[in-house]
């Protein structure tokens, strides 16, 4: 499998506090990768380092090597916006824009100076498994929808741009389990033309959807690999204690 | 026993919370009503659309209507844009060290300071070191600098309320710091923004001290409405027929009538700022 997305030897901290330490891991394309761990460990800190969006905090300090394929994402010739069109993200509180849900989708295509006639606006929808259920109200504000809904938006958004990667930072927490389980099949149905990474606190949820696992503790990679061998046969006891609930 | 003192002291609590309130309600009821009762009968359509006349005995007040509501504007065209750019640096922009905490806590202490200070700085400023004379431009510019503060503070507040998730939400997209500030934080922060914006504006029209110096007139006769000279505001229109006309007595009525005008002005200012705040709540549900 081609690897897509990696990081090389990354150490990240915020002021004087070191949340990951000496990472090295790598994201294979178009599959599902989940990144597990107990609350803290570093988990989204990561996920986050993908898309840049640490350059927000002024007090994080970045060292390592990132990459989206031979691209150098820190690079400092590569333009961060572009990034972000290449890497997309989906949050763990659904965030659509304050706009119709019409306009939520394409934004982020005018922006970017992609063609957003309706077409593609609907493409975006039906991929995000939404559109039957909004066809008829695009100039609704988008905070009408119910959080599932909110939640589909957002992937829809991510999945406009046409990115190669979308990261997803639990994107299910806040969601019924009727919800969470329409996500997860759009998640899987998406894998065929994306690469996803996805961060999630529920274990059923990495063994429905993901293909690796990486499982991650106090800013380390302890242990990743297929998603099977991880839940079934860990090599480490940290990843068992810690996948049969005696932690985190 | 035990549940019967209980039972006392809070009807003594809630009777003591509402007498209060009552107090208040009663002070302001009675304002109005003064104002009202006093100067509804001099309240015509001549009295708004005429000019003052024989020594302000007569006639109408057009004159410092016209003042107040240019007055009101060049305010407005100054401290809005200086005030939201403000606010945007401080909140979105200026990282949180000693320089930033120091201007901020100078912006909320000018809210501070008295509004007459303010007079005496435009006076200083704009009339004399810039050369504007007492004029209708002095007066809006040294109103637009009190109002800063309170457009800042009350912008910077609307900013804050906005939560990091919508920022990141356009920042995902590709979208540039800039781009998602005016596309997705401003509309976001409108309701908050306008509603302190209209606030600051009715508290600057209703302003007497600042003006006094810098470019309100006792009297104009004829035209008046040239950024370059002075003008009549309603504030100081009824200060001076209030106190320093010569037939206090006769011209009461016209004061009165002034006062209620200026009551007026201001409530459909706050009107509209809590019309605003209504629609955008709307929109955004």
């Amino acid at each position: 499998m081609k690897t897509k997305l990696s990081a090389e030897n990354l150490n990240i901290s915020f002021g004087d506090k070191q949340v990951l330490k000496n990472i090295n891991v790598s994201f294979a394309e178009k599959e599902i990768t989940a990144l597990i761990g107990p609350s803290g460990c570093g988990k989204s800190t990561l996920l986050r380092s993908f898309n840049r969006m640490h350059d927000l905090s002024p007090d994080a300090h970045i060292n390592g090597i990132l990459r989206l394929e031979d691209l150098d994402l820190y690079a400092k010739n590569v333009p961060v916006t572009e990034i972000r069109k290449r890497i997309g993200m989906v949050f763990q509180k659904a965030n659509p824009f304050p706009k119709s849900i019409y306009e939520n989708i394409a934004y982020g295509l005018k922006i970017n100076n992609l063609p957003h006639d309706k077409e593609v606006i609907q493409k975006a929808l039906e991929e995000a498994y939404l559109w039957d259920e909004v066809k008829n109200d695009l100039k609704m504000p988008a905070t009408r929808l119910s959080g599932g809904q909110q939640q589909r938006l957002c992937i829809a958004r991510a999945v406009a741009l046409r990115p190669e990667v979308i990261l997803m930072d639990e994107p299910c927490s806040a969601l019924d389990p009727v919800s969470t389980l329409k996500i997860e099949e759009l998640i899987k149905h998406l894998k065929k033309k994306y690469t996803i990474v996805i961060v999630t606190h529920n274990m059923q949820q990495a063994q429905r959807i993901a293909d690796k696992t990486v499982f991650m503790y106090l800013g380390e990679v302890k242990e990743e690999g297929i998603t099977s061998d991880i839940f079934n046969h860990p090599k480490n006891e940290m990843t068992s204690n810690y996948i049969n609930g005696h932690f985190g | 026993m035990q549940y019967k003192t209980n039972k006392l002291s809070s009807v003594i609590e809630w009777g003591t919370l509402l007498s209060t309130t009552l107090i208040v309600c009663f002070f302001l009821i009675v304002i109005i009503w003064e104002i009202v009762s006093k100067g509804a009968s001099s309240l015509s359509w001549e009295f708004i659309s005429k000019v003052p006349s024989e020594g302000m005995t007569k006639g109408g007040i057009l004159t410092p209507i016209i003042g107040t509501v240019l007055l009101t504007l060049i305010t407005a065209l100054f401290a809005i844009p200086f005030g939201v750019c403000c606010a945007i640096y401080l909140n979105e922009y200026a990282e949180n060290n000693w320089l930033t905490r120091t201007i901020r806590a100078s912006i909320r202490n000018l809210s501070g300071v008295p509004s007459i200070i303010y007079g005496l700085f435009g006076l200083a400023l704009f009339v004399q070191a810039l050369q504007f004379g007492t004029s209708l431009i002095a007066a809006g510019l040294t109103l637009g600098l009190l109002s800063l503060p309170y457009i800042i503070t009350t912008t910077e507040e609307a900013l804050k309320r906005i939560p990091n998730s919508t920022r990141e939400a356009a920042l995902a997209v590709g979208a540039t710091k800039f781009e998602t500030i005016k596309d997705v934080v401003l509309p976001s922060a409108m309701s908050g923004i306008l509603t302190g914006v209209v606030l600051t504006l009715s508290r600057a029209a209703g302003e007497t001290a600042p003006i006094l110096f810098t470019g309100a007139a006792f009297y104009i006769n004829g035209s008046t409405g040239y950024i370059n000279q002075e003008f009549m505001a309603l504030p100081y229109h009824l200060y001076m027929l209030s106190t320093q006309h010569q037939s206090i007595d006769q011209v009461r009525p016209i004061a009165y009538g002034t006062a209620l005008v200026l009551v007026i002005v201001v409530f459909l200012l706050n009107l509209t700022a809590f019309y605003i705040r209504y629609k955008y709540r709307k929109n955004e549900n």
